[in-house]
């Protein structure tokens, strides 16, 4: 691994007082160009895997040198998803930005709409109310949990755990239900908009929501028991993938990759957005860096989400889920019978939309991939000049390439696995 | 931030009046960056500090920024084309340009962010890359490159990376109208000729 310290030397800096004071690494480079010739003795040749490959999570190709079945470099291409989301951002209305983010990481939609959301919320200075934010928090654990799901149900049929894939789909699938019930969608939500969500929650959703919750902790035994001691999933993972704290940080990667490398870096709990400051719940990091921590901090999380989930079902507050500022807030449903004006403001709202005052704004929160952050400037009009989402994926790959060095390729599609690329979000 | 030929022009006396109604910087790694980079302002950007700096410096900002201030991370490079702005946040000293390069920092040790933007003029697109100092951006200023038109001196691979190869043009200046390119469909297949050969 080029540029990393050796494991001893990075843990005896984790556990002294200055761990955090870290300095990035200063000769990583992450690609080379397009490779005119070879770099290793004759021998080597470079091999194209994707972007139509079942282990690339989409359309993701990663251009390999092999020297026989060892990976001498590797490098993602990307581009195949690329739909010109940020420009169609561009061309919506504050209203309408939400359908738009919500389709980049559609793995967990509710983070990419809080972060929306939050950064238009900033513009226009408004607050929004005690229970709007709870419910964020509570759908966008919920979204994380099918997020991780998804990742478990993926990752295990990726390393050879056929049958995880149906398991893990059998929790998605009922927590996407839940996400349906509340949101009206399973995917794709639209729920969480500037100035709060889109309705009240449903008659029966702590039920429902606590059900879920019972579901998915017997799911997540039932994982544990199945890949945790499994000698084979042991020899897939452990050592695979080795990263640093220092070329995560370089590489800036986020999220559960950063975590897995022993340093412990949440944003809910190291700038707690929304109300992560009022629930109880712990950052799950581990030492080693490798497939199998990446694994077992995506496992753990669920369970950690669970516990915020479960306490938001106890303390949501009563009162109002969207601001009630006319400028944002479109008028009741039964107003707009009645009322000649409201049917007007209405119709003004989706037609035209709300101007935001001309400025900047960055807003950022944890997704389950790492950090996702937009960023919008206005000119004052019912439109961004410029909506530009930090997707936590599109970092989070350049790390591949130090992963994969000096290693086999069947260990390449355990590392594409376990950094858990969403390519809508790569390629917006 | 204005250019160094403007400075110049605008004689001293109008330059300290300028100074004076700058604001002063209420974080304190932006006040060291002001303090040590000439030329460059804080702003208050919704209560996220925010410093305008002159694009040659953005090299030697992250470097500063690296390994003096603990800024361990470059979250984010991107770029923002203000050609049909209509309205425009006015930021005191600064000279708008077309296009502004924006990168945010974070400093994890400190807990705390910052954001540079620096203006990039039309005449000239080309920044020094951040690559040699935060590695992780390569694939941000590539897209930057790829959607903008704006060049990174001393980037390793500056190549497209979300649009084709052999693209001409950068699809989010704002010049560069939607649709510009139309879209083509297959033809339908014509009707079966049997027994023709």
């Amino acid at each position: 691994m080029s540029g990393g310290l050796n494991e001893t030397e990075r843990l005896s800096r984790q556990t002294d007082e200055g761990a955090q004071v870290l300095k990035a690494s200063h000769d990583l480079v992450v690609t080379g160009t397009v490779w005119p010739e070879l770099e290793g003795d004759g021998e080597t040749m470079i091999i194209n895997m994707g972007p139509q490959h079942p282990s690339t999570h989409g359309v993701l190709r990663v251009m390999m040198e092999l020297d026989g079945e060892t990976v001498v470099r590797a490098k993602p291409v990307i581009g195949y998803l690329h739909t010109g989301m940020e420009k169609t951002g561009e061309q919506l209305t504050y209203v309408q930005g939400c359908t738009n983010v919500t389709r980049m990481d559609y793995a967990s939609p509710i983070a990419n709409e809080i972060v929306f959301s939050m950064a238009v919320e900033q513009l226009l200075d408004v607050e929004v109310p005690e229970r709007s934010i709870w419910i964020r928090m509570m759908l966008a654990e919920l979204s994380r949990i099918a997020s991780h799901l998804l990742f478990q149900a993926s990752n295990g049929m990726d390393i050879g755990a056929v049958s995880m894939m149906l398991y893990g789909w059998r929790e998605r699938e009922e927590t996407l239900r839940v996400l349906e019930m509340i949101t009206g969608l399973r995917m794709n939500h639209n729920f969480v908009r500037p100035g709060g969500v889109a309705a009240d929650l449903p008659d029966g959703w702590q039920q429902a929501v606590l059900e879920l919750c019972d579901k998915v902790e017997l799911g997540i035994e039932d994982y544990d028991t199945l890949l945790t001691g499994n000698p084979i999933w042991i020899e897939r993972t452990v050592g695979v993938g080795v990263i640093t704290t220092e070329q995560a940080l370089a590489l800036g990667v986020t999220g559960p990759i950063l975590r897995s490398t022993g340093f412990a870096w949440d944003l809910r709990k190291a700038q707690p957005y929304l109300a992560y400051d009022k629930v109880d719940f712990d950052v799950i990091y581990t030492q080693n860096g490798d497939c199998f921590d990446r694994y077992r901090i995506r496992l753990t999380e669920i369970a950690e989400s669970i516990k915020i989930v479960r306490q938001c079902v106890e303390m949501m507050p009563p009162g109002d889920y969207r601001v009630q500022d006319k400028k944002i807030t479109p008028p009741p449903r039964e107003r707009i019978d009645q009322s000649m004006e409201a049917l007007i403001h209405h119709f003004k709202l989706f037609t035209e939309g709300f101007r935001v005052p001309a400025g900047e704004t960055y807003a950022s929160v944890e997704s389950p991939r790492g950090e996702v952050g937009c960023y919008i400037v206005s000119d004052g009009t019912g439109k961004p000049t410029r909506m530009h989402v930090r997707a936590p994926s599109f970092y989070n790959l350049q790390s591949m390439g130090p992963m994969m060095e000096d290693r086999l390729v069947a260990d390449a599609v355990a590392v594409i696995s376990s950094v858990d690329p969403i390519l809508g979000e790569v390629d917006r | 931030m204005a250019e160094p030929t403007a400075v110049v022009d605008e004689g001293a006396s109008e330059e300290i009046h300028e100074r004076a109604e700058r604001p002063t910087p209420t974080d304190e790694v932006a006040a060291a960056l002001v303090a040590k980079f000439v030329g460059s302002i804080f702003h208050d950007s919704h209560g996220q500090a925010v410093v305008y700096a002159d694009r040659s410096q953005m090299a030697d900002i992250a470097t500063y920024l690296r390994d003096e201030e603990q800024f361990t991370t470059c979250l984010d490079v991107t770029a923002v084309d203000h050609l049909t702005d209509a309205e425009r946040l006015a930021v005191p000293g600064v000279t708008p340009e077309r296009f502004e390069l924006v990168a945010n920092f974070i400093s994890h040790a400190r807990n705390r962010r910052i954001r540079v933007i620096a203006q990039v003029p039309t005449s000239d697109t080309t920044v020094p890359s951040l690559t040699p100092v935060y590695a992780g951006v390569n694939f941000a200023e590539r897209e930057v490159f790829d959607l903008y038109g704006i060049e990174f001196v001393g980037h390793p691979d500056l190549t497209r990376i979300l649009m084709p190869d052999d693209w001409s043009g950068y699809p989010l200046r704002k010049d560069d109208a939607p649709a510009r390119v139309p879209v083509t469909f297959k033809e339908d297949p014509g009707p079966r000729v049997d027994g023709a050969a």
